[in-house]
């Protein structure tokens, strides 16, 4: 299972039409995809199944689509996320490209646009940008298909864990840092390897309530798998 | 935080809706709170940041300003609360 | 393992959570979105170059005329003139050519049951009933509304729509509610059930639900060639397809109107409050592919409209077929109903057979038109319908329409309650019976006082 996240109207629905061949609306403003959406895609025998998620600005979650967005490659731990970023608009689309990079290592990002970034003379130098975040990174131009081959490829590479992938890890400030490192240890021994315990510690620290209402229905699961009750109860 | 700021440079200071079309500032800080508070932060507007004040819309609000190399529009309420240096 | 036991050691470990971050003195968030920022900078520094500037600057140049003070507003007016004018002046040719064509695919048929021996009522029931609402709802529906959206597709596609947002944000301020409303409603124009759901992507709940509630004042997919028809039977005497979609942008303009003023009531009564936040992203505009997005979206509404008419215009055909020919007391059990509208339909200047249409036709709009074609036609004598002349003179001589009631009609459709699927549709997303219920019952009220209060006038003051 494959997701694409990334911001608003970045071309992830043309992304997902040009790999799956089906035909997911798509239009030139932001919060055109409302729905998530599923097809599928077949590379040298392995299929693969693709979900096209709404655009979000963050992980943090401030609107419905976001949390969506946000459970989805948090809690069902996709095989890859593919992150669709807009070329022209690099530094905004970092911001939520980073914080996936938190959440899981199985990441290719997919900088398309650049057919516009061109235009606008800007210049982009990928193999550096792979090189500083640690996992692939693939120009494309979705509406006109370029550069889509390579990225089936990186995408059933990183899912299939054929590329290893060392993604960069924000160091924030000394304060939290500590915090994280006191809680992590903890969070371990409660949830073991089902989540990323470093993302799980941030944003527990953050008092985030939807990530705490998943952790504690997560947990009731864990506790008694039958029991239905403790899920609507801690729900 | 940002009202004791206010007070020390007052002159130089001024809210993004103040800010004249043309004009670019950099943000000094953000009034807001809460989910329009981290909405702001997401598109970039940390301390810091350039923006450029682009248009008005034709019945008078809102305004569309430059942030990141994307266009963004905030009403009036929105872009009373960044606060910015001119 | 006991129950709750792992879920007791998580309220241990937000124990120590508060304890790290006591009353959230690390600001986390804002260090967190700061320190990311500020890595991303570093990121794009030596990796992210700019060479110069383009040497044109289209986007300012479009969004200069398209968004200023003197030509923001005509600007969009013209262009939903112009869109509704090619619609209009393009749809009748090709309608007329299918209307035609089914006209004679219909004698045919009815030809080879004839040969067959076939009972009457077979030839009633499928050919008078089933074929001939289907090939009405494709012939009247289909030819605008593949005119119609890939021009709409275009404006979406080179980023049209969210200026119009931006431009319109301040009525809806004004209202109570948020500019991306407008996009929901351009949504509607598609389909009133795409529209609703397209209110996701309004945060606050309560500028969310007025959205959906006030979806219905877009004519949609199944209303718009409603609209143009009576808009051409109106302005029949002057045959001209400019004048007929002035009335068309007047109509939807009502709409608009409409959606503000209820919005605006909504949010001083049943949904108090004050506008929320409003961010929105301008971006760029692009050059639409012009071929790409034709075909595509012409294909796309064939396919949308052919569906509907399998799925609605057929069984609907047979049940108004059976209504028409089942009699009690030796009337129709069509004409029971349109009798006893009959006063109602009449206070609101239209007339019982209306009013049924309008009431059998809560499935789907699209097949309003076919209903009340059918039941005049089962009550008056056989006339071949393959022109807007022919139907005016179904409408006209055989069934005393004014101006007044062709403008009733066209106002009972915009404003009456949405459709099953969309009624549906907003319970799914509201998730509450009482809203789906108001959701029908909001428009329907101001559709009768709307109709009345002209009808009323109208007659009062001896214009018709
Ligand atoms: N020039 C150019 N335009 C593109 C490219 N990819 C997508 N687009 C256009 O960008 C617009 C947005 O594309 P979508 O696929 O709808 O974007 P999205 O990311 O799904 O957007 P949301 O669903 O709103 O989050 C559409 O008008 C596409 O035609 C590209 O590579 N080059
Ligand atoms: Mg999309």
């Amino acid at each position: 299972m494959i997701a694409l996240a990334g911001n608003p109207n970045t071309g992830k629905s043309t992304v997902f039409n040009a790999l799956t061949g089906l035909n997911q609306h798509t239009g030139n403003w932001p919060g055109k995809t409302v729905l998530r959406a599923a097809g599928r895609f077949i590379h040298h025998g392995l299929t693969f199944k693709l979900i096209d998620l709404p655009g979000t600005y963050s992980l943090m979650a401030n609107s419905v689509e976001e949390q969506l967005a946000r459970d989805f490659l948090c809690f069902e731990r996709p095989d890859a996320t593919v992150v669709v970023l807009d070329a022209t608009c690099m530094e905004r689309n970092l911001n939520l490209a980073l914080q996936v990079l938190e959440t899981t290592p199985r990441v290719v990002l997919c900088v398309n646009l650049i057919d516009e970034a061109e235009r606008k003379k800007i210049y982009i130098d990928y193999r550096a940008l792979a090189v500083k975040l640690g996992v692939p990174v693939v120009p494309t131009s979705a509406r006109n298909g370029t550069g889509l081959d390579r990225l089936v490829e990186n995408i059933s590479g990183v899912a299939t864990g054929r590329i290893e992938t060392k993604p960069y890890i924000i160091q924030y400030k000394e304060e939290i840092e500590e915090a994280v490192r006191r809680l992590e240890p903890k969070l371990k021994k409660l949830v073991g390897d089902a989540f990323n315990t470093r993302w799980l510690a941030l944003r527990l620290l953050d008092k985030d309530q939807a990530v705490i209402a998943a952790v504690e229905q997560w947990l009731a699961r864990q506790d008694d798998p039958a029991a239905g009750m403790a899920e609507v109860i801690l729900a | 935080m940002g009202n004791r700021q206010l007070d020390n440079q007052a002159d130089k200071i001024i809210s993004l809706y103040d800010l004249p079309v043309g004009r670019s500032a950099t943000v000094s800080s953000i009034q807001a709170e809460g989910i329009i508070r981290r909405r702001m932060l997401d598109l970039g507007l940390v301390p810091g940041t350039r923006v450029e004040a682009l248009r008005i819309s034709p019945a008078g609000d809102p305004k569309a300003y430059r942030i990141r190399g994307a266009v963004i529009a905030f009403r009036k309420e929105e872009a009373y609360q960044i606060l910015i240096n001119l | 393992m006991s129950r709750g036991s792992l879920s007791a050691d998580l309220n241990e470990l937000m124990q120590e959570v508060n304890r790290l971050n006591p009353g959230s003195s690390l600001k986390l968030n804002d260090s967190i979105v700061c320190t990311i920022y500020s890595r991303a900078e570093e990121i794009t520094g030596g990796i992210v170059l700019r060479r110069g500037k383009p040497k044109f600057d289209w986007d300012k140049k479009l969004d200069d005329v398209i968004t200023s003070r003197v030509f923001g507003f005509p600007s969009m007016l013209l262009l939903l003139a112009v869109i509704f004018w090619i619609t209009v002046a393009g749809a009748n040719i090709p309608s007329e050519m299918m209307a035609t064509a089914f006209f004679w695919g219909q004698e045919r048929l009815t030809a080879l049951l004839h040969w067959l021996h076939a009972p009457a009522w077979v030839n009633g029931f499928f050919v008078e009933g089933i074929y001939r609402c289907l090939a009405w709802v494709v012939s009247v529906m289909l030819p605008p509304m593949a005119i119609f959206f890939p021009c709409f597709t275009l404006l979406e596609d080179m980023g049209y729509l969210p200026r119009i947002a931006f431009n319109l944000d301040n009525l809806f301020k004004k209202a109570g509610t948020h500019g991306k409303q407008s996009l929901t409603m351009s949504m509607g124009f598609g389909c009133n059930a795409a529209g609703v759901i397209a209110c996701r992507i309004i945060e606050s709940p309560r500028e969310r639900l007025i959205a959906m509630l006030t979806n219905n004042f877009v004519p949609c997919n199944g209303r718009f060639p409603t609209l143009i028809a009576l808009a051409g039977l109106l302005v029949m005497g002057m045959a001209t397809s400019l004048s007929a979609s002035f009335i068309v942008v007047g109509v939807v303009l009502t709409g608009i109107m409409t959606t503000l003023v209820v919005s605006w009531l909504l949010s001083k009564t049943l949904l108090k409050g004050v506008p929320s936040s409003f961010t929105l992203e301008l971006p760029p505009y692009r050059k639409p592919q012009l071929g790409r997005i034709i075909t595509r979206s012409i294909f796309d509404r064939t396919l949308f409209v052919l569906r509907r008419a399998v799925l609605v215009a057929a069984p609907a055909g047979a049940v108004i077929w059976l209504l028409a020919n089942v009699h009690i007391g030796g009337v129709s059990i069509l004409a029971h109903g349109a009798n006893w509208l009959h006063p109602f339909g009449q206070l609101l200047g239209m007339d019982g057979y209306i009013l049924m249409a309008f009431l059998l036709g809560l499935p789907a709009n699209e097949i309003v038109i076919p209903i009340l074609l059918m039941s005049y036609m089962a009550t008056g004598t056989m006339i071949e319908l393959d022109s807007l002349e022919a139907l005016r003179q179904l409408f006209v001589a055989e069934h005393g329409w004014t101006w007044l009631t062709a403008v009733c009609m066209m106002l009972f459709s915009l404003l009456h309650y949405p459709c099953g699927t969309t009624l549906w549709t907003i319970f799914k997303e509201s998730g509450s019976l009482k809203w789906t219920a108001l959701a029908a019952l909001i428009p329907l009220g101001i559709a009768v006082i709307v109709c009345f209060v002209l009808a009323q006038s109208a007659r009062l003051l001896g214009w018709v």
